[in-house]
């Protein structure tokens, strides 16, 4: 690279579209992604729920990794997706999924919108609180309503129509599976392009220092409520596929267990690279498949005991660990040349 | 002369304790103001004042013309006060290229711009480059902030207040803590801000405030005290015998 004779506002430009470049481990990642289509087509049926896990991830990500807002009770959204996909088909209100899935976010962001206000005072704790009480009156509200929801019985006589009219889904889950992955390959794509815009910037300002975010004109309340409403729209779009997948919806997917799991998963990857959500999915499942393989009884015991040697370790540490791996791989590579090394390394 | 920013009776009360004692001050266009008082005065209080971080009890604040007694805090970083803080308050995560950056997109409106890449909108780089140069902050614009030295967060501390283009911008102890070496660098940069933007001083350091001052209000107990020309106000026997007072006490 002849960074020497690049102009200061050629200099300023590249540097500043730096972290909108695509790396060698993305391309990497997402071929990977293409090739388990392929290779390994018995195994599409967990592989489609790891997606799903992924997208839901993705969106604790996007307000807890950028705008630093931390949720205990993100299940409300994913919840509320996975009933609207559910009573939208069932009564045949809407049959093609594609909208369906579409509709069932927008429902499911109006209610990140309205509750967004309640997460905008106090502290992590109030927070915490807040979250987590809206996801268990979600759960009641649609517990008591059984004569819609079916209850505690579950959304029942849930039929999906074909994709677009033309691609059924099958035993075999080859359809949902590509389907999950187009829609969080998508919405990744989306969050990309939000994380590296001057929106994505100003998250990023907010969570580092409010103070200074506001004093520099902007107005940190209404960045909260925006974010919030995003990614309440991904939670739902990923209950929502739940529904379309599986033909069914039940209270369990506004439970606490599935609001502390994305939690989990987001701090195993890791927060605010937007791959944290979707590695982290990944290894939790299937680290869950494998122990629970081993030992069907005690698999949660190891799970926890993992969780608790990565925070005890740090997520930072083994950042480092990777940083330093990646590093080592780019120089292999020559990928990056010496601005990413550099950056890579003093983000560390 | 044009008054640029003005408070009429401004008070604050924090339950019994009078902070800000019916304040009025007159800060012309293009002056140099320093704002000082010995520790304990209501600098800080009437900062947080003008910058809307706190409401006052009573009185107003017109910033060229209009007042802006009730608006939040970005409202009137949108209308042309910028501050800077005595303690750094930055992005410690982000590079200084960044920060500007942030500043600058967000001075043009481009804030909830989701789609753009940073950077791409129009006239964003070409307003960014002489900012890092003025404030020489080139040779580091890639750093993590958290990571530089502290004369260079100071300057990115006042680069990122001047970068919304203020009227007005409040300089809230700019130098302090500054090592001796990086001293030079920061005043320098203070000296050479374009003489249409009006600054007011917060300073504790006498030096910064004589070198730089066009006039000079003395805040005691909350209230002013004394306000005139730099050369009136030191020799003002009153003023020698606060910070006498205090320089016996401390």
């Amino acid at each position: 690279m002849q960074m020497n004779v690049a102009s200061p506002a050629d200099q300023v430009t590249q540097q500043l579209a730096r972290r909108a470049r695509w790396g060698l481990g993305e391309v990497v990642f997402w071929l990977a992604v293409l090739a388990s289509i392929f290779l390994l087509p018995s195994r599409h049926l967990i592989l489609t729920e790891i997606a799903i896990l992924a997208l839901f991830a993705l969106s604790l990500d996007l307000i807890l990794g950028y705008a630093g807002v931390i949720s205990l009770g993100h299940a409300a959204f994913f919840g509320f997706g996975a009933y609207a996909a559910g009573l939208l088909s069932k009564y045949a209100i809407i049959n093609e999924p594609v909208l369906a899935l579409l509709v069932s976010g927008a429902a499911a962001a109006l209610l990140g919108f309205l509750t967004s206000f309640l997460v905008l005072r106090g502290s992590d704790l109030t927070r915490l609180m807040v979250t987590l009480g809206v996801a268990l009156v979600l759960r009641e509200v649609a517990n008591r309503f059984d004569w819609l929801t079916g209850g505690a019985d579950g959304l029942q006589g849930v039929t999906i129509e074909p994709l677009l009219g033309r691609f059924a889904f099958d035993i075999t889950g080859h359809v949902a599976y590509v389907y999950c992955l187009v829609v969080l390959f998508i919405l990744f794509l989306i969050a990309r392009r939000i994380v590296c815009s001057p929106f994505g910037l100003s998250l990023r300002a907010v969570r580092g220092n409010a103070l200074r975010a506001s004093a520099v004109g902007i107005s940190v309340n209404a960045r909260l409520v925006a974010i919030y409403t995003i990614a309440a729209f991904y939670a739902g779009v990923s209950g929502a596929l739940l529904t379309q997948t599986t033909q069914f919806a039940s209270l369990d997917v506004f439970s606490f267990e599935r609001s502390a799991d994305v939690l989990l998963i987001l701090i195993l990857g890791g927060t605010g690279y937007l791959y944290g959500g979707l590695l982290g999915a990944i290894i939790f499942k299937l680290m869950q498949d494998w122990l629970a393989g081993i030992t069907p009884q005690y698999w949660q015991f190891w799970i926890g005991l993992v969780l608790v040697l990565v925070v005890l370790i740090g997520r930072e540490r083994i950042g480092r660990w990777i940083a330093g791996i990646r590093a080592s791989v780019e120089r292999l590579f020559g990928a990056h040349g010496s601005a990413g090394t550099k950056s890579e390394s003093s983000r560390s | 002369m044009t008054t640029v920013l003005e408070t009429s009776g401004l008070v604050k009360r924090f339950g019994g304790i009078v902070a800000t004692n019916n304040v009025s001050l007159q800060i012309a266009k293009g002056a140099r103001h320093a704002l000082i008082g010995p520790n304990g005065a209501g600098k800080t209080t009437v900062i947080n004042l003008l910058t809307g971080v706190v409401p006052p009890t009573a009185g107003h604040i017109i910033l060229e013309g209009e007042d802006i007694t009730a608006l939040s805090p970005h409202q009137r970083v949108r209308r042309g006060l910028a501050r800077t803080f005595q303690i750094n308050q930055l992005f410690a995560d982000l590079t200084p290229l960044e920060t500007i950056g942030l500043a600058v997109s967000e001075r043009l409106g481009a804030g909830f711009d989701w789609w753009r890449l940073v950077g791409s909108k129009p006239g964003v780089v070409d307003e960014i480059v002489p900012l890092l140069e003025r404030f020489k902050l080139a040779d580091v614009m890639d750093e993590r902030t958290a990571t530089l030295p502290y004369g260079k967060q100071r300057l990115l501390e006042i680069a990122v207040a001047f970068a919304c283009q203020p009227r007005v911008l409040l300089l809230d102890e700019p130098a302090a803590g500054v090592p001796e070496a990086e001293r030079h660098e920061i005043l320098a940069t203070i000296a050479a801000l374009p003489k249409d933007v009006t600054v007011l001083l917060i300073e504790h350091d006498m030096d910064l405030v004589f070198s730089f001052a066009d006039r000079i209000s003395v805040l005691v107990n909350g209230a002013v005290f004394v306000e005139g020309a730099p050369d009136d106000v030191a020799r003002d026997p009153r003023v020698k015998a606060v910070y006498l007072g205090e320089a016996i006490d401390g």
